[in-house]
């Protein structure tokens, strides 16, 4: 009982946090410019692959994979948002523009 | 902080030592590096460590219910088949002043939905947040100020 229990929670994880990996991809082809690119990567990358780690976790069921898998999540949580944070501050030095779209910059206003 | 970071320090080389890489472990080896902080408090002089254990574990509390929501934000914006956008960035005026809860705020504010922290002002005081949404913007900025930055007070000061 408690292993099909396991098994459904495992496989419920896994396909969640592919859905969420998935929705990432298709944001970064979809969203104009790179800074909104930078949150489908940083928000929904982050979570779905901390599902999927989860989900291994749990398969594993021991502790060591437990302990091993919620570092891999924590690394994570602690890496994706200075990467998209590096990625958008490089972008805009650069000079990369906004999309047509935005309302504002008040970084640019701030530099000139 | 200090005293934190040290108990965390110490519980992954309990963990080394003793060579067993279980959570267990972990918890115990955080747990007796905690009671050895706390044998030498006097001269650490690290009083109210319960107490902000408490409102540390609050803002972790915050942070994941935020991360969860901020990632199905992004899918409901991404699957929507008309992208409606007022993209936008905006300054945010920072009321902490010390560099790792700059960090910090700037980290969580990342991750927390749409928006995304783009750059610090060189004088510290200002951080520069990019919003998927800038319709309303002394909202959001009043959102921060009383959630996270005032938890980020509450745990470390």
């Amino acid at each position: 009982m408690i292993e099909v229990l396991i098994a459904v929670l495992t496989a419920l994880l896994i396909l969640v946090g592919a859905g969420f990996a998935l929705v990432a991809a298709i944001g970064l082809t979809r969203l104009p410019d790179v800074y909104t690119r930078m949150h489908a990567a940083s928000k929904a990358g982050t979570v779905g692959s901390g599902l999927m780690l989860l989900a291994v976790a749990l398969h594993a069921g021991d502790l060591s994979t437990l302990a091993r898998a919620l570092a891999g999540f924590f690394f994570f949580v602690l890496t994706a948002p200075i990467s998209a944070h590096l990625l958008a501050m490089a972008a805009h030095k650069r000079g990369y523009p906004l999309h047509e779209k935005s309302v504002r910059d008040e970084l640019n206003d701030y530099r000139n | 902080m200090t005293t934190y970071i040290l108990s965390l320090v110490f519980a992954v080389i309990w963990v080394a030592v003793t060579g067993s890489a279980t959570l267990h472990n972990l918890i115990f080896g955080f747990a007796l590096s905690t009671l050895s902080l706390w044998i030498v408090r006097e001269q650490m002089s690290a009083r109210g460590y319960w107490r902000r254990m408490g409102r540390i574990l609050s803002l972790l509390v915050l942070f994941f219910k935020e991360l969860a929501l901020s990632a199905w934000k992004v899918a409901v914006l991404v699957m929507n088949p008309r992208m409606d956008l007022k993209p936008g960035i905006f300054a945010y005026p920072l009321t902490v002043d010390r560099d790792f809860e700059i960090t910090l705020l700037a980290n969580l504010i990342t991750l927390t939905p749409g928006t995304l922290s783009v750059d610090v002002s060189e004088d510290r005081r200002t951080l520069f947040v990019h919003a998927i949404d800038c319709s309303d913007v002394e909202a959001v900025k009043r959102d921060i100020a009383a959630g996270f930055e005032r938890k980020i007070m509450e745990a470390f000061r």
